[in-house]
């Protein structure tokens, strides 16, 4: 539904360069929640604002809904009628809502159709229906200074759906909001994605985010995508930095002969007693040193922490156990990526 | 001088100086606005950004900010008799009054309109608007409660000005008090005159915070209304995120 192919994207001041985007490619499916994560300075925003093209790329292609957008930009900064077109039909929704205050909610509501040349009795019926839709049918008068910030949001979110979009782009849209109203407007996402069947792509810093509505996600670092995939891929996926923050296991090696490892279970290796096997078969003590069931991406997901006696060159059999068990295994340790690339192999 | 002498003069100067501050605080409004608003589309990383154009309207409206009002006048007296065919008379008048109050009601304009969140412009432009859209429904109505107290300012401005259009025979009541009070010790009518004008001035600033502030306060906005600033504004919008969140 989005494809972006080596999208690059450089700020340059006063003979400066910022490389805020390096060749990202991504790929959010039709229908899924793609969330992109980073922290401040990754690239985050200016990979959303280069979707609908508020910020021009440098170089590289986006591609949303089979439209190249940005063989409709044209050479000039200001944007043509093809790519307003365009855009009118991606919804977009901001960290701080960005609701006019000078218009009533219902008025907020209004103003994309008003955009797109919808009849007033029409606007008017479409922006009650939206309203509806996100549980804010009773706000319709009120100014926005009179609502809280979720409300903001859920008028944000009407707002962004108001011209029929098929993809809504998220900009940290719940980073201004207390936990509890967070969860009631990515409910409402989600909610949103499934009933409309809209393609979600969210930028986000809390990691949260990502697991309770992603299907997919991405981790930015320094202007570039350093993971991707689905959850469940990511989740199996030997060492995956988002992985492990998207389900962290904590606990410490209590000493130097010890070797630390990450077990996940997913699928039905989930019910089967391998770590008892495991202490029986090759006689040795297992401490755990955290562990965790959560639901990640839809999925039912363990992580456990163990810690075996000895050096990793000691627990190379009762490891490899562990894998033919169907099992995902992490070496923790100073010595891990080097591990991991060997493991991976 | 006796009241029944005064009342007609007063009268007079009342209705010429109304005539005068009128017509061009309109003519400072339509064309001022246009051009702060084109003062902030062209600046860098405006919507049209044009640093020629920028450049060429900021010194003008810089010159006609900075020019003395009265050297203004007689500057323009051979475009004023262009414009009115005479260059005495509060009609006269208007065209130098209108050319001064037209920059200084631009760079009103322009402090107000970049108060304005450059977020709600992303968000209009994210929505398929273009730049004419983004002034007519974003930048003009969002910094209304602004304009409004910058006409206010015009419009006094003006009324200051046009006391000094009695030199080229404009009228009003700037001139009776110079004519009357200054020159013929008339006293008494001068305080009269400076009664008028302050009452006049004070009725002004009232109607303006007045309209100003049901505008802002419009929607459950709380406090004054933002203050015009000469400085670059910070980020308003996030000011009231964080007070909400």
């Amino acid at each position: 539904m989005i494809t972006t192919s080596g999208l690059t994207k450089v700020y340059r001041s006063r003979g400066r360069e910022v490389t805020a985007l390096d060749g990202v490619d991504l790929h959010v499916r039709e229908g899924e929640v793609y969330g992109v994560i980073g922290q401040s300075g990754a690239g985050k925003s200016s990979l959303i604002r280069c979707i609908n093209l508020l910020e021009r790329p440098t170089s590289g292609t986006v591609t949303v809904a089979g439209q190249d957008l940005t063989a409709l930009a044209g050479r000039g900064p200001r944007a043509g009628r093809e790519l307003r077109r365009a855009r009118s039909r991606i919804g977009m929704v901001f960290q701080h809502f960005n609701l006019l205050s000078s218009r009533t909610v219902q008025d907020n509501v209004e103003l994309p159709l008003e955009i797109l040349g919808v009849s007033g009795k029409e606007r008017s019926r479409k922006a009650l229906e939206l309203l509806d839709l996100v549980g804010l049918a009773d706000k319709a008068k009120a100014y926005p200074a009179q609502l809280s910030g979720g409300q903001k949001q859920r008028v944000g979110i009407a707002r962004a759906l108001a011209g029929d979009p098929k993809v809504l782009l998220s900009d940290e849209a719940t980073s201004a909001l207390d936990p509890e109203t967070t969860r009631s407007i990515l409910k409402l996402l989600r909610d949103l994605n499934e009933q409309l069947g809209l393609t979600v792509l969210l930028i986000t810093h809390e990691m949260d985010v990502v697991k309770s509505i992603c299907d997919s996600a991405a981790l930015m670092e320094k202007g570039r995508v350093v993971e991707s995939g689905t959850v469940s891929e990511l989740l199996a996926t030997p060492g995956s930095e988002l992985a492990a923050a998207l389900f962290p296991v904590g606990g410490e090696a209590t000493g130097d002969e010890r070797t630390v490892v990450d077990v996940t279970f997913h699928g039905e290796a989930a019910t089967r007693p391998v770590i008892s096997q495991l202490s029986r078969t090759y006689n040795i003590d297992i401490s755990i040193l955290g562990a965790a069931i959560d639901t990640v991406g839809g999925l039912q997901v363990g992580r456990m922490r163990i810690e075996l006696p000895g050096r990793y060159e000691d627990n190379v059999v009762p490891i490899g156990f562990l894998r033919e068990q169907g099992l995902q295994i992490d070496v923790v340790g100073p010595e891990r990526s080097a591990l991991v690339k060997e493991g991976a192999q | 001088m006796t009241w029944s002498e005064m009342r007609p003069l007063l009268e007079q100067a009342c209705q010429e100086t109304l005539i005068m501050v009128g017509w061009s605080t309109l003519i400072a409004v339509v064309a001022g606005l246009p051009i702060g608003v084109l003062l902030v589309l062209t600046d860098k990383g405006g919507l049209l950004q044009n640093t020629v154009v920028n450049k060429v309207i900021g010194q003008i409206v810089n010159i006609g900010r900075s020019m003395p009002f009265i050297i203004l006048m007689v500057a323009l007296m051979s475009f004023t008799r262009w414009i009115t065919g005479t260059t005495i008379g509060s009609e006269a008048a208007i065209v130098p009054l209108a050319i001064g109050g037209i920059p200084f009601f631009a760079r009103l304009v322009e402090t107000a309109v970049r108060e304005v969140d450059g977020g709600l412009v992303e968000a209009v432009q994210s929505m398929g608007g273009n730049t004419w859209t983004i002034v007519r429904k974003v930048l003009v109505p969002e910094a209304l409660p602004s304009l409004i107290a910058s006409t206010t300012t015009t419009v006094i401005a003006l009324i200051g000005y046009s006391a000094m259009a009695g030199t080229v025979g404009g009228g009003g009541l700037g001139d009776l008090a110079v004519r009357y009070g200054y020159q013929r010790f008339e006293t008494g009518l001068m305080w009269i005159t400076v009664a008028i004008l302050a009452v006049v001035i004070s009725l002004i600033q009232f109607a303006g915070d007045f309209a100003a502030r049901l505008l802002h306060s419009r929607g459950g906005r709380s406090g004054p209304v933002p203050k015009l600033r000469l400085l670059k504004a910070k980020e308003p919008a996030a000011a009231d995120v964080s007070k909400v969140a």
